[in-house]
């Protein structure tokens, strides 16, 4: 049996190699993919050799509301889920919803934001404003921030699906391990589901990195 | 449906996957050689059933509520095949009566009952501590940290249940059944064959016989002290600095790790009967003891009635989850250190809020319409389900809702007491078909029963659709897919008793039909039932029709359509308009966002200058006039 006893003579080890922990946040609304997009994360991490927590709290989500993922990488990840104040990276798949996550980030943290907006019924029901320039807020909060033009760059490839891979394309030359084996992932993961995307989303994921690149 | 997806016993013993703490337990059941697996759906639980489904060599079976899912479980340990039971924190108030019964007369094979809580409250009415219940019932009470912990631990479960006779209680929370880590798969393992034991000493719980029981928990619950004591599931931690030492359970256990990991930590993987002998060694060892537990103060007023000076809830808070920094503060303030400032922002900046609500073209949107219009001539009695949204805006159409089942019963107090200022209001209850026959039944028979004036919403979308659209017996499936004989919600509230002319079918997508019918039973005497007909949109079961589209040029920007509450349609433009009476009225614009619509018409019922046509007519209109 495999008890967290055993796994913590790693965990001590793993200490003295100064390994830090990794900790990547997305956030979007229910059915925008952000579970899939952490969980291709994860299993990059994973088959990189890191241990790795992955967590959301979607309780609600498939009913318009928020969804956060957390992803934790490290040579040995011991609490569940990012605590306020730890996130090292945020990808936000709507554009005020980064505003929602930014306390979850440290000091310096990056944001990789996209330019889709999504206001709720409670905005058009002309309860609540939605803020004029989200982007503009989280710059002056002081964030490095990578806003990408998404949703032009998915329809310019055709397929406003593809906002997920364009995203983490953005994120990709910041992780603890080559960006060109998520892409792998990503692409892999196509081939197996639906074959006729795979090509597709390598541009995306592409068109993403560059546009980072480039500087957004 | 389950039936063609893969076999996740398919991956051989040594695999390492990536498995949530839900999808860990479960290949612990297959691995346990469990006969019958029961549930009722119910964050954060609800995955481990569904995925127990896709495993071979045992029966998985939704129970119409808690307490029948953990009695067919009681009755398959008893028969003599293993037996697991799934819910949320709050299923086991409803199993309960069950589970502290059964509890004095033990069972024959394993049996093992998943508790996961809510710590936090993502999708409960509270958030309640169930390691009480192992208290309350005397039972042991094992706590995962995560998911590797959920299927080493349920094993060995299996094992303590059948070693000392007991059911076993594991008690997750969110952050084990959700959260994904690499588990190391084990080995399939056919526990020991076993028959029925026709002892009705033992099994019939007499007062005579139960009386003869009860010394023999109390020397269970002693023998099962002292095996935690020694129990591998106990787990010490070394650490250099021992003027602290952490006494944890749970994931909290490895945020505290995290938090201080040069503080020696004792985990308690079995806390419950508490190994006190173990925890008091631990305790001379260190200066003082901090308890780090979610949610109540349990392992902490055990100690400290046991003689032992611990700290605990003074440093820590008593709800929610207790995260690194609030562990690291706490350890911070024991010490006598300065507190390490969080990085976090200070304030969440002030931005709109995003609750969930109903779904494009959800049935339950013209129900909640035709309530808000009748907003002040009726108090709404709510229940547990998507519906329980209809509380939110821009309906804000539920006045109360405690627990499952509970709207019918409690309307029909509301309805004998309400107060003079009431009285021109109706009492209405709302309720979902998965809901009703989980609870609802006798709360219906109730009313019926003792004559109330209540008008029932029973709003049958043939779906569990909170918990993301699992079978129950209204829709005619089961867990597997296959089909098994549905309940005639109708045929069945007049066998309760509810008159012929006081039972209607309703097409909840005809809005003036819905509205009308309401309106005239709330003013009638004595009960009505208003039962609707449209599938969960999120199901194969409903059917999409053509989107509808708001034509510019009638568009008045009354805003009617906005109070229907469809997340589909969206405002493009406000105006000012003065009014001929001088006073100035806002005009919302909308349009319909044609990805969203699910065409179910409601917006266009409500829509006075006919200005939300089907699009494809709208789009071969254009065509028209373009080509003339
Ligand atoms: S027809 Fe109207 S109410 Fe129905 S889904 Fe479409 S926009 Fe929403
Ligand atoms: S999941 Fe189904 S029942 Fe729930 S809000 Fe959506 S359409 Fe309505």
């Amino acid at each position: 049996m495999s008890t967290l006893a055993d796994r913590a003579s790693g965990s001590e080890k793993g200490a003295a190699m100064t390994d830090r922990v990794t900790n990547i946040l997305l956030t979007g609304i229910g059915g925008q993919g952000v579970l899939t997009a952490a969980e291709l994360l994860a299993a990059t991490a994973v088959a990189e050799g890191f241990d790795v927590k992955k967590t959301e709290v979607a309780g609600m989500a498939q009913r318009g509301g928020v969804v956060t993922s957390h992803v934790r990488m490290g040579q040995k990840v011991l609490a569940p889920a990012i605590a306020p104040g730890e996130g090292d990276f945020l990808i936000s798949f709507e554009v005020a919803e980064a505003l929602r996550a930014a306390p979850m980030l440290r000091k310096g943290a990056t944001i990789v934001v996209s330019d889709l907006v999504m206001k709720p019924p409670v905005v058009h029901q002309g309860l609540f404003p939605y803020p004029d320039d989200p982007v503009a807020e989280l710059r002056r909060q002081g964030w490095a921030v990578r806003a990408i033009p998404a949703r032009a760059i998915a329809e310019r490839l055709g397929n406003v699906r593809l906002i997920n891979t364009i995203m983490l394309g953005g994120l990709s030359d910041l992780l603890p391990f080559e960006g060109a084996i998520l892409r792998a992932q990503v692409v892999d993961r196509f081939r197996v589901r639906k074959p006729a995307l795979a090509e597709l989303n390598a541009q995306a994921f592409d068109a993403g990195r560059d546009a980072c690149l480039a500087g957004v | 449906m389950v039936r063609n997806m893969i076999d996740p016993s398919a991956a051989p013993a040594g695999t390492r996957l990536l498995y949530s703490g839900n999808e860990a337990v479960a290949r612990a059941v297959w691995e346990s050689g469990v006969r019958l697996a029961t549930a009722y759906p119910g964050t954060p639980s609800t995955e481990i059933l569904e995925t127990l489904a896709l495993y071979p060599d045992l029966t998985a079976q939704w129970g119409v509520n808690e307490k029948v899912a953990l009695e067919a479980a009681i009755g398959a340990a008893l028969a003599g095949g293993r037996a697991f039971c799934a819910m949320k924190h709050v299923g086991v108030n409803v199993a309960s009566d069950a589970l502290m019964s059964q509890t004095l007369a033990g069972i024959n094979a394993g049996l093992v009952l998943a508790v996961a809580d809510d710590v936090g409250l993502s999708s409960s009415q509270n958030e309640q501590d169930s390691r009480y219940w192992g208290r309350f019932a005397h039972l042991p009470v094992i706590e995962p940290a995560d998911a590797q912990e959920a299927l080493a631990f349920t094993k060995m479960a299996f094992e303590i249940s059948e070693l000392f006779g007991t059911p076993v209680i594991l008690r997750m929370t969110t952050r084990v059944c959700h959260v994904k880590t690499l588990v190391e798969v084990g080995e399939r393992k056919e526990p020991q064959e076993r028959s029925f034991i026709r002892d009705p000493r033992r099994w019939v719980m007499l007062p005579v016989h139960a009386r003869e029981m009860i010394p023999r928990q109390f020397e269970r619950e002693k023998a099962l002290s002292a095996f935690g004591d020694t129990s591998e599931l106990n787990t010490e931690f070394p650490g250099s600095d021992r003027s602290i030492g952490i006494v944890s359970s749970g994931p909290a256990a490895l945020s505290a790790r995290e938090a201080a990991p040069d503080t020696p930590l004792l985990k308690l993987g079995f806390s419950c009967p508490l190994p006190l002998e173990r925890i008091r060694a631990f305790a001379q060892s260190v200066d003082q003891v901090l308890v780090v537990e979610e949610t109540e103060p349990l392992i902490e007023n055990e100690l400290k009635a046991a003689g032992l000076a611990v700290h605990g809830k003074d440093v820590l808070p008593r709800t929610g989850e207790l995260s690194v920094p609030l562990i690291r503060s706490a350890v911070a303030r024991l010490k006598g250190e300065p507190e390490v400032a969080s990085e976090a922002s200070e304030a969440a900046p002030s931005l709109f809020p995003r609750p969930p609500t109903l779904c494009p073209g959800c049935p339950h949107l013209s129900p909640f319409y035709s309530l808000s219009k009748l907003h002040d001539k009726v108090i709404v009695s709510g229940d547990i389900g998507c519906y329980t949204l209809g509380a939110g805006q821009p309906w804000r159409s539920m006045d109360l809702c405690t627990c499952m089942g509970a709207s019918l019963s409690m309307a029909g107090g509301l309805s004998v007491a309400k107060g003079p200022g009431d009285e021109d209001k109706s009492i209405v209850a709302v309720i979902g078909d998965s809901t009703f026959l989980h609870m609802g039944l006798q709360g219906m028979l109730n009313l019926v029963y003792n004559n109330a004036n209540v008008t029932v919403l029973l709003l049958d979308n043939r779906s569990t659709g909170m918990t993301g659209g699992q079978e129950h017996p209204g829709t005619g499936y089961n867990l597997y897919g296959e089909t098994t004989p549905r309940v005639d919600l109708v045929g069945l509230v007049k066998a309760l008793g509810v008159p012929e002319d006081r039972v209607f079918e309703i097409d909840p997508y005809a809005l003036p039909e819905m509205y009308k019918t309401l309106r005239n039973e709330t003013r009638r005497e004595g009960v009505s039932v208003i039962v609707t007909n449209r599938p969960c949109v999120l199901t194969s079961r409903h059917k999409a029709g053509g989107a509808l589209t708001v034509d510019e040029d009638r568009c008045t920007g009354c805003g009617n359509c906005l109070a229907v509450g469809c997340p589909a349609i969206e405002v493009v433009r406000r105006e000012e308009r003065v009014l001929a009476s001088g006073k100035t009225r806002e005009l919302s614009f909308v349009r319909i966002d044609s990805a969203f619509c699910t065409g179910c018409g409601v917006c266009a019922e409500v829509c006075g200058p006919k200005a939300i046509q089907p699009l494809a007519q709208v789009k071969a209109g254009a065509l028209e006039t373009e080509g003339a």
